[in-house]
């Protein structure tokens, strides 16, 4: 496990980053496209337009240290190092998805990896994260001393935020001292409804408050920010010192789903946020810090484009599952 | 071998398995200081310290679900529920989580993460406390379901539950806490999941019963017996696996059985069992299996609650022999109406 004292975003940083940002763009906009051609079913959720939140949360982690993610939760799994192919396959519903197939989308999970899985039920993953980083404490307080225990983020969004489980959780890890960092990936809306009529605050961070832990909110769309948030609360988790809670604003540019008719929102407010593309903004980042030429950028987007294509062809052209395994895999 | 209650026994084999494995522990609600309200507990924090051994807040749902990841990524934790009936609290953990994520994560996931706690009836606790939960558990694939109804199978089940390598809901029954019996205290006694346990051999009825039951049954059989009635008791011990060779072969020799169990009638796991043997035994049944519960509306009054005479009157009073042929349909109008 990583230890995050002096991590800076540094042109290696950024890079990685960047390329994750773009992978996770090109694989959903794969995935609505096969959608759309009718070649993969079911629920689809995809996160255009949130994707600094998972590539610059999970570049702070390795494949010991855990994520519960959500039913928006294809982000969350590439940033936590699936490869595109498998998680296509798994969303297709083949035989070599990252599950076998038996996932699909709204569960797609990597355990070897730690990621605990992608979550249909909203807030259903917070405590299971929770429970990672129980886990990590109890077999691992040893490393707290080197700020190097294993930690567990939990994502959710702000529609989860209103679970009673959510705040169970959250008290649960404030008490014991987990290694925990709530992420809320804040888009405004639970499917249809805006925040305003569903929450009570403005900022979900502050309910941190509630259970004595560090919070913050951060733009969800500038990498930088949402670096900075980060790097202190996986620093403080990797210590021992306890969770904390962030908070990321963004906004899906898509709807809840891929058959949402959108009509609980203007197009003017989404063309205001496609304004605010979290890509277009490190891009610009970069090159003004000198990170990268336009030529190595622009290399990097090629390349997360053909990695998707090259995606939906594993996907499609995998097997289905045999019929004959469907009972398998209930019990160990 | 020695001679223990069942609380006894539990707690005994939760210690020898915290000592045997690291990666054994038990969270819940008021199980460190207070020891569980039943003493489940009692002193596990002193020799295995708060960090083995945690309180948690009353938070069913974020505690389960911690037991979950906790699992996934290494422990064998053992989660307490105060009551059974709180599972219903924490029910998309137990369900939509604890229960699918073996198969949905294609198999992936190994998952030792014991759920236990008592329920039933037999204490005055009332409508929300004296439930009997085990039927939704059976309902939902990637569960396993332990009954026990003695201390020896108490510590033999329980054991095997904790080193089972997925999902345990393990059903104890408070008015069983005190039952003494003989135990094997060897650090390694089990009892296997899906052996279900012939207490008693006979050959004209096939009593089948869970937790109290089990000995209201034997009691029963004994009267039977006088009446020259040679009934055969089974309690199949788990539910899931169950143990459908065992009461197959018996209802195919004695061609009757009647489940009995303190559960709900409708939808019980004695509707499970009575549906599943017609399928496998038709050819041998001389009349339908019954079910017999507790009285629906039993619990929700206090006053009725030490009562066991329901089973003992509903079939001692009457001889089995008769009771299964002539008077079927009389005797089962009967039974229908007590559920009313």
């Amino acid at each position: 496990m990583a230890g995050t004292k002096g991590v800076r975003l540094d042109r290696d940083k950024a890079l990685q980053i960047y390329e994750t940002m773009n992978d996770i763009r090109c694989f959903e906009e794969k995935a609505l496209s096969l959608f759309e051609a009718n070649k993969l079913r079911g629920s689809v959720h995809l996160c255009i337009g949130e994707e600094a939140i998972p590539a610059t949360v999970c570049s702070f982690l390795d494949d010991s240290d855990y994520i519960a993610s959500t039913h928006r939760g294809h982000g969350h799994c590439i940033a936590k190092g699936a490869g595109l192919d498998r998680a296509m396959a798994e969303l297709m519903g083949k035989a070599t998805g990252y599950c076998k197939g038996k996932g699909g989308s709204m569960h797609i999970a990597d355990l070897e990896r730690g990621n605990l899985g992608a979550n249909a039920i909203v807030g259903g993953g917070v405590p299971i994260a929770v429970g990672a980083a129980l886990a990590s404490k109890m077999m691992h307080a040893d490393l707290a001393e080197q700020g190097k225990m294993p930690v567990a983020v939990s994502f959710f969004g702000d529609g989860a935020s209103n679970q009673g489980v959510v705040h169970e959780s959250m008290n649960l890890a404030s008490v014991w001292k987990l290694p925990v960092i709530f992420v809320c990936e804040n888009n405004g809306y639970g499917i249809s409804v805006p925040q305003w009529q569903s929450t009570s605050v403005k900022d979900i961070s502050v309910r941190g408050a509630a259970y004595d832990m560090p919070h913050a909110t951060a733009d969800g769309n500038k990498v930088p920010d949402i670096f900075k948030a980060v790097s202190k609360a996986v620093d403080r988790a990797r210590h021992g010192e306890g969770p904390t809670l962030l908070e990321f604003k963004t906004y899906r540019w898509l709807g809840h789903w891929t058959g949402d008719p959108c009509v609980y929102r203007t197009r003017e407010e989404v063309e205001e946020w496609k304004k605010r593309c979290p890509i277009k903004f490190m891009r610009s980042y970069m090159t003004e810090k000198g990170f990268a030429s336009d030529k190595e950028l622009d290399e990097i987007e090629a390349r997360a484009a053909a990695a998707a294509d090259h995606a939906a062809e594993f996907a499609l052209s995998s097997p289905e599952p045999d019929p004959a395994l469907v009972l398998e895999d209930v019990f160990n | 071998m020695s001679i223990k209650t069942y609380a006894q026994a539990i707690k005994d084999v939760i210690a020898e398995e915290m000592r045997r494995d690291d990666r054994v522990f038990i969270m819940g609600e008021d199980i460190a200081e207070q020891g569980g309200i039943f003493g489940c507990t009692r002193g596990l924090i002193d020799e295995f310290g708060p960090d083995r051994v945690r309180n948690t807040p009353i938070s069913e749902s974020a505690f389960c679900g911690a037991g979950l990841g906790a699992a996934c990524a290494g422990m064998r934790p053992i989660v307490e529920l105060m009551y059974m009936d709180f599972t219903l609290v924490a029910m998309d953990q137990i369900i939509n989580q604890i229960a699918k994520t073996r198969y949905i994560f294609g198999g992936k996931a190994v998952i030792p993460l014991v759920i236990r706690g008592q329920q039933g009836v037999g204490r005055g606790n009332a409508a929300t406390h004296s439930q009997s939960m085990e039927a939704i558990f059976m309902h939902f694939p990637g569960l396993k379901v332990a009954m026990p109804s003695d201390a020896s199978d108490a510590a033999g089940l329980l054991r095997t539950a904790i080193r089972d390598d997925n999902p345990v809901m393990f059903f104890e029954h408070k008015a069983l806490y005190t039952s003494k019996c003989e135990v094997d205290d060897s650090p390694d006694f089990t009892v296997p999941f899906g052996k279900a346990r012939i207490l008693r051999e006979g050959k004209d009825i096939t009593l089948i019963a869970t937790h109290t039951y089990v000995q209201k049954s034997l009691n029963v059989a004994d009267k039977l017996a006088a009446e020259g009635i040679s009934a055969e008791v089974i309690d199949p011990r788990t539910l899931v696996p169950m143990d459908w060779d065992t009461m197959t072969s018996s209802v195919a020799k004695t061609g009757r059985a009647v489940v009995v169990h303190e559960a709900h009638r409708t939808a019980g796991a004695g509707a499970e069992i009575a549906a599943e043997l017609s399928e496998r035994a038709f050819k041998y049944l001389d009349s339908p299996i019954l079910r017999l519960e507790q009285r629906r509306a039993r619990f929700l009054s206090i006053s009725v609650l030490k009562m066991p005479w329901y089973l003992r009157n509903r079939i001692s009073t009457t001889p089995a022999k008769k009771l299964f042929t002539e008077r079927d349909a009389a005797v089962l109008a009967e039974v229908n109406q007590i559920d009313t």
